[in-house]
């Protein structure tokens, strides 16, 4: 064979790639050296100064870039695990419901067309210390915390509103679920397995790019959380905006504050874009890292299974 | 191979040039002929722009009203004006080159970056220009509106804080006005359930408590946010210590869990549903706009309340009467097309003492300029006049601009709610600390 359709072919396929590579350069490579550029650089928005490692050593004395990504950190642990277990056994309870299956269905994916904002504005009211849900808990004996003013229960209280939105999740689980070749179950009942033994090894290995593809995203969207944890806090705090008061983002206790919350304010409320930059790629670094982790298990875990 | 440095090349030099977008030169103020003594209409005729954070029909209205009177003058200059701007939209439209001919902002929390910076222009020229005397504005109102000696802002409206109090709660007491007296009356006036829940608080003494925020409260101690050298005073500056040790002990004597639940359970600060409005606290700290939101609800308008300055420090009598102040701000962005006319705009609308009467009674918030305070056109009963009269005292101060306000509010903001819960063991090395952080964030900043 001749190299010179080797190579024909080499462009040819480069020109179908290039709008691709066009997006992927404006869109990321371009933003992302930008980043890293402005990280060393005192910016504002209008002026301009390199100031060398500055933003990096500021970093070890930004005490609240600690408490943030600790916070994040919980969200990761903590909320991911728990919406990928209850969108999944939602799915698979609504795989065994016969009547009403539509239903239901529509009843746990509604939450998902809520606003976030209206939805988490609800969600403090329903969970404010004398609000509906303590009421309700009172009536039945039970002194309720005060979800949203309480460090210790403001992040769970997040991820029960995060349980509530999940059915995005839940559909993607549930059609995972419906695709499962009946077949594999007949001959795993056939071979004695029980109820447990033929989800972990017939259902499980089936939907694990499912599996992983939830926890993936699910990582990422929790290393992003934002909109919810910045209005629950808000609203729960009270904040005013008024002249001479400043809304401090993370109540109670910073226990709500999110790392790119706190991003956000070092850039679009202090203009310390250079200092932001630094975020910005701790983020993305650390978005990075949990991916590769995350992918590395999931393929370990796929051989184990199989 | 020979890609990558090129590539690199390519992206470093758009990564520059993306900082130094809008860097054409537009004309800047006084580039332009400008209307020589009464001469106004030796300007050309041009349309300009005006930005402003507006959004009511009311407010709206009330600007274009104002704006009416100048069109009067300056019959040839059409305004065109977009409500419900932010600061951030404004910020971004000045670095892309896309500026309005004047902006407004309701917050002077950016004042010191957009002076600093040269965002909005100086606007010293043109004031001694036109003979404009500012000593009219109260010093507090000049502090807030210039930055490192650049007047790059002029005040619009101003809000004052002072003291709101339920004449039928008070039980016939006059309103407190010193420190010991506000905590004697708290306490006689508070009514708590037998297991300690709080039904009608006499004063709510938190920080997080709506209006009660380290700015609004410290006129009362005389407390001061900045030494000469824009470093933080919080550490240094005992009225702090002053303020924090008597706002403690009223946190304590409601018990700290006791008065979170309380003031959470209180709702939305702008809603019909105010605990003031209602009778669930006896007094409150709040701005003077609060009049006229009582004024304005169906249910609240027949309180009966009266208003009062802050009560201050036992030991610093000279303060009473004295308050909080800061207001809306207008300025002409750097790259406005017309920055003559915008200055003829802003002249009108900061020192035209007809148009700030129209404004100020039209918004209930506090003119500016001493000839429109005492102007006989002023709608001033006597809640308001207290306001007027806050604005007006030599003492009353400001949070001065600094490039980290923001910040640096927030900084102290997190270390008070520390504070008031009792996790803070040494109050001055907690103080300190604050001021290593402003200080710290200072230094990132440039400053």
């Amino acid at each position: 064979m001749s190299v010179r359709p080797k190579r024909r072919e080499g462009l040819r396929a480069l020109l179908w790639l290039s709008p691709w590579i066009a997006g992927f350069s404006i869109f990321f490579v371009y933003p992302l050296l930008s980043t890293v550029y402005f990280s060393f650089t005192r910016y504002d928005l209008f002026t301009l100064e390199f100031v060398g490692l500055d933003n990096w050593r500021y970093l070890l004395q930004d005490e609240r870039v600690w408490i943030s990504a600790g916070n994040t950190l919980w969200l990761v642990v903590f909320m991911v695990p728990a919406q990928v277990i209850f969108s999944l056994g939602v799915a698979q309870l609504l795989t065994k419901v016969k009547a009403g299956a539509g239903f239901f269905r529509t009843v746990f994916y509604l939450p998902t067309l809520v606003p976030m904002v209206a939805g988490t504005v609800a969600f403090v009211f329903l969970l404010n210390p004398v609000g509906p849900v303590n009421q309700l808990l009172s009536w039945a004996g039970i002194a309720g915390p005060d979800w949203f003013g309480d460090a210790a229960w403001s992040k769970p209280s997040l991820t029960t509103l995060a349980l509530w939105g999940c059915g995005n999740t839940m559909v993607i689980f549930l059609a995972a679920l419906l695709d499962v070749p009946k077949h594999l179950y007949e001959a795993a009942a056939i071979d004695g397995a029980g109820a447990w033994r033929q989800f972990r090894s017939v259902t499980l290995p089936t939907i694990s790019p499912v599996l992983m593809f939830s926890a993936v995203t699910g990582v990422i969207y929790a290393l992003q959380y934002f909109t919810q944890a910045m209005i629950a806090s808000r609203v729960a705090s009270g904040a005013t905006d008024s002249a001479g008061s400043v809304f401090t983002p993370g109540y109670p206790d910073q226990s709500l504050l999110t790392l790119p919350q706190w991003l956000f304010h070092v850039g679009f409320r202090d203009f310390s874009m250079g200092y932001a930059c630094v975020l910005a790629l701790l983020l993305f670094g650390t978005s990075m890292i949990f991916t590769l982790i995350l992918l590395r298990q999931f393929r370990k875990g796929e051989e184990v299974l199989s | 191979m020979r890609f990558v440095p090129l590539a690199v090349a390519g992206l470093t030099a758009l990564a520059l040039t993306a900082c130094t977008a809008g860097k054409e030169a537009p004309p800047s103020l006084g580039a332009q002929p400008k209307p020589s003594g009464s001469a106004a209409q030796a300007l050309p005729a041009a349309t300009i722009e005006l930005w402003h954070g507006f959004q009511t029909d009311a407010e709206v209205k009330a600007f274009e009203d104002a704006i009416a009177g100048f069109n009067k003058k300056f019959p040839q200059i059409t305004v065109k004006t977009t409500k419900a701007v932010q600061d951030d939209q404004i910020t971004q439209a000045i670095r892309s080159g896309k500026a309005p001919d004047v902006a407004a902002s309701f917050t002077t929390d950016n004042v010191a970056l957009w002076c600093k910076t040269g965002a909005f222009q100086d606007l010293t020229a043109v004031i001694k220009q036109d003979g404009i005397d500012l000593s009219v504005l109260p010093e507090a109102s000049r502090s807030y509106t210039e930055f490192e000696g650049k007047r790059c802002m002029m005040p619009l409206l101003a809000d004052a804080y002072g003291m709101f109090y339920n004449k039928a709660l008070m039980k016939g007491n006059e309103p407190p006005k010193t420190l010991s007296e506000l905590t004697e009356l708290t306490k006689e006036l508070t009514v708590r359930d037998p297991d300690g829940t709080i039904k009608v608080a006499g004063f709510i003494p938190s920080f997080q408590y709506y209006e009660n925020s380290p700015s609004h409260l410290a006129p009362m101690v005389g407390a001061k946010w900045y030494n000469e050298d824009g470093t933080s005073a919080i550490g240094s500056d005992p009225a702090w210590k002053q303020l924090l040790t008597w706002q403690k002990e009223l946190v304590d004597w409601y018990g700290y869990a006791n008065l979170e639940k309380f003031r959470r359970s209180l709702g939305d600060e702008w809603g019909a549903a105010h605990p003031f409005f209602k009778g669930k606290v006896a007094m409150i700290v709040d701005g003077e706009w609060r009049n006229a939101m009582i004024a304005n609800d169906s249910k609240a308008k027949s309180l009966d309340y009266g208003t009062a300055p802050l009560p201050v420090a036992d030991d610093k009598p000279d303060l009473y009467g004295s308050g909080f102040t800061a207001g809306t701000v207008i300025g002409v962005p750097k790259g406005a097309k017309n920055p003559q006319h915008a200055w003829e705009l802003i002249k009108h609308l900061t020192t035209d003492t007809d148009s700030l009467v129209t404004l100020s009674n039209a918004l209930r918030n506090v003119p500016t300029t001493k000839a429109a305070m005492e102007s006989p056109e002023l709608a001033a009963d006597a809640n308001f006049k207290t306001f007027l009269d806050i604005f007006a005292h030599p003492k009353t101060s400001t949070l001065p601009a600094s490039v980290n306000s923001v910040f640096n509010q927030d900084a102290l903001s997190t270390f008070l709610t520390n504070w008031e819960k009792g996790a803070v063991k040494d109050l001055d090395a907690g103080l300190k600390d604050v001021d290593k952080r402003i200080n710290d964030k200072l230094k990132l900043s440039g400053g």
